[in-house]
């Protein structure tokens, strides 16, 4: 398979520290962790900024005021509960995605997985879809989606059991119930007049409208449990490279190992996926951008990861927001603000072969 | 070897036994059973569809035409066309698809990871709005420029900087232009309701409705690049041994992969532009070809343009069966019919272990 892991120069784990204390040794990459410190305060500056954009300028020190409870009514009403829940949810989304693709591209050994590999976004498109559609109101749509992903989900691992999944088979079978999926979602599309598919094809293309802080708390508690989880996971991910025989044969339990990623990874993209729809492009590149910039995935390299996933979303949220004469998803950008970052990684990893 | 299977990783299956699982007399005797298949299933698609033939007007209205009986002009001007297209597209795909699987032995890479079907679909949104095109027969070169200056795209960026073009990159830079690309389509999408009304049938992909005028202008293209994959089948056999044994046997991988990458994109571009965008007969058939065949190019490149003309044509013939008198997109049904065939051998047969 094409991911090997020398296919971008890693560094030589410069910047490796082991810490002891009575008992335990930690061994901590310094540079991973300045790295993440560097994203998280960029992540801080971009909220801030984004908090200031919108149909009125708010200016900087009213806006630190209103987050901390200081400020007008006025500015407080518009901060709070308009700018802060979107910029929040674009903020975790981000991280949530981002940590999702690095977990499939590690199960499957293939850089070009995402979690689509087990239906999230196909399923969550369908049935969203069918929601809008079908006129069940914007409260179910979320749920909608949700159920959808996670039924796909199930639907493609239990297709793909045989005494144990198989890797390819799950691509497999991936591909395949993927393919029945979008082409309901197609189907919906053609077959309803334009009137009605639009608002569904809207939300096909993955935005923060109506973003409330119920759905913030939900993210933050769902990140709350599966980012440390993720990253305590992520010991086991790197095993996995080794592949199914060699993984098997250095005792590690490779279907329960697997199952367990495999939860964690669909829990972080079907939450993401019902609140935003589905979002391109996070979960396939950021793991690639953060793999460039600071080595292969390993707990404080992930931290970075999803530091990363919440930069490339919140920008792209504020350029899809402000940025142009309209508004328009923020799927749609997420290509287009990550395009050129990427391909200059792309040219300097190119640069050092 | 499978594509499926890295140098570095054991395989429980020995390569022998895998390739030689049929004898040459076998598979020849296959490959004219699937064409006595395919020849049939042309006859099925000519004879049914909203109105049904009788056997005896089908064959007039190919060899004996009087333009005076009503079944043999529809015979002629509506069901020979698109009979045409579907085994002309459908199999052309497919042998793209396994090329590029070939070339960057990864089962997940399908020819539109160049860019291709994005550049098309960019360039038929663009002449939708701005140049007034409304027929697929105005649009053709648009699409087919737009497919080849997509592809253009990926490859300059793909090979900038002094490492060249590997696999993985190039799949990453069509990732990611594809990415830019469908935003650009989006966007006109959203901001204009005619091009979405016009465009969603073409995205939908789709093989009525054409003139035989269109298939015979990108023709050259077709058959020369198709021919010229087929026999590709050493080389691609080489390449599957892993990019060190490649070249160890002497071979200049970098250049095989480029001419072979080269035709893939001319049968794509001129696929896409002839049919719009069909998915999964270009990256499913492969799969399908190499479980019934084995793992030797030389047999799997025939074998996907014989399952992939019948998997399209069938496909074109079922959507015109199933909701009489109205038809669904041909790129819907062909995940239908063949998705839970692909799902079926992922489950029996060894290509997935």
């Amino acid at each position: 398979m094409a991911l090997e892991s020398n296919v971008y120069p890693t560094p030589q784990r410069p910047g490796h520290r082991t810490i002891r204390t009575a008992g335990i040794a930690v061994r901590v990459n310094i540079r991973a962790l300045t790295l993440a410190a560097i994203a998280a305060v960029i992540v801080a500056a971009l909220v801030v900024w984004a908090v200031t954009l919108g149909s009125f300028t708010i200016p900087f020190r009213d806006v630190i005021l209103a987050i901390l409870g200081r400020g007008t009514d006025d500015t407080e009403m518009v901060v709070r509960s308009l700018r802060l829940p979107r910029i929040l949810s674009a903020v975790m989304v981000g991280a949530a995605l981002a940590v999702s693709g690095t977990i499939f591209q590690g199960i499957a050994r293939n850089p070009l997985v995402s979690p689509d590999i087990i239906g999230i976004n196909t399923g969550a498109t369908l049935l969203a879809m069918s929601a809008i559609i079908f006129g069940f109101g914007s409260a179910l749509v979320p749920v909608a989606a949700f159920v959808g992903a996670l039924v796909t989900a199930v639907t493609i691992y239990l297709l793909s059991w045989k005494n144990g999944i198989s890797t390819n088979r799950l691509i497999l079978v991936g591909i395949g119930v993927g393919a029945v999926v979008s082409a309901g979602s197609t189907y919906l599309t053609v077959k309803f007049p334009v009137e009605i598919v639009r608002p569904a094809v809207v939300w096909s293309m993955g935005s923060f409208y109506a973003t409330t802080w119920s759905d913030v708390v939900l993210l933050a508690i769902s990140l709350a449990i599966l980012l440390p989880l993720s990253i305590l996971l992520m010991e086991s991910l790197r095993t996995l490279q080794f592949g199914d025989i060699m993984t098997r044969s250095l005792g590690v339990s490779l279907e329960r190992t697997r199952l367990m990623l495999m939860v964690v990874g669909c829990a972080l993209a079907a939450i993401s996926v019902s609140l935003a729809g589905p979002i391109g492009f996070v979960a396939l590149i950021v793991p690639h951008m953060a793999r460039m910039i600071a080595g292969p995935p390993t707990g404080s390299v992930l931290l970075f990861t999803s530091l990363l996933g919440s930069i490339m979303l919140l920008a792209s949220d504020i350029v899809a927001q402000h940025m142009l004469p309209v508004t328009l998803p923020v799927g749609v950008i997420t290509g287009a603000v990550g395009a050129p970052y990427f391909l200059f990684l792309l040219y300097r990893s190119n640069q050092r072969a | 070897m499978s594509v499926f299977t890295s140098p570095t990783i054991p395989n429980n299956v020995p390569a022998e036994r895998e390739t030689s699982r049929f004898q040459r007399p076998t598979r020849a005797a296959g490959l004219l059973i699937l064409l006595g298949v395919g020849v049939v299933v042309a006859l099925l698609s000519l004879r049914f569809g909203s109105l049904t033939i009788s056997t005896r007007d089908a064959w007039n209205g190919l060899f004996d035409y009087n333009s005076e009986v009503y079944e043999q002009t529809i015979v002629r001007s509506l069901r020979l066309p698109r009979t045409l297209i579907a085994v002309a597209v459908g199999g052309a795909l497919a042998v793209a698809g396994t090329v590029m699987q070939g070339v960057t032995r990864n089962p997940l890479a399908e020819p539109s990871i160049l860019g291709v079907s994005q550049g098309a679909s960019l360039a038929v949104a663009l002449s939708v709005t701005y140049l007034g095109m409304s027929a697929p027969g105005q649009y053709l070169w648009m699409a087919f420029l737009g497919a080849l200056g997509a592809a253009l795209l990926v490859f300059a960026v793909g090979s900038a900087g002094k490492g060249g073009a590997s696999p993985v990159k190039l799949a990453l830079a069509g990732v990611v232009i594809s990415a830019l690309l469908s935003a650009w389509t989006s966007t006109l999408l959203l901001l204009n309701e005619d091009t979405l009304d016009t465009v969603r049938f073409w995205l939908a992909g789709s093989v009525a409705g054409r003139d035989l005028d269109i298939l015979w202008t990108v023709s050259p293209f077709l058959i020369g690049a198709v021919l010229a994959c087929i026999f590709l089948g050493h080389q691609l056999n080489v390449l599957s041994m892993g990019e060190e044994s490649a070249r160890s046997l002497g071979m200049n991988t970098t250049r095989t992969r480029l001419i072979s990458l080269f035709f893939v994109i001319l049968i794509t571009g001129a696929a896409v532009s002839v049919a719009g965008p069909i998915g999964f007969v270009g990256l499913a058939t492969p799969h399908i070809a190499r479980a019934i065949v084995g793992a030797d190019y030389r047999w799997i490149l025939p074998y996907s343009f014989a399952i992939g003309a019948i998997l399209l044509t069938a496909a074109d013939l079922a959507g015109r069966l199933a909701t009489r008198p109205a038809e669904l997109q041909v790129g819907i049904v062909t995940a239908l019919v063949g998705a839970p065939f692909l799902v079926y051998l992922a489950r029996t047969t060894r290509v997935a272990d």
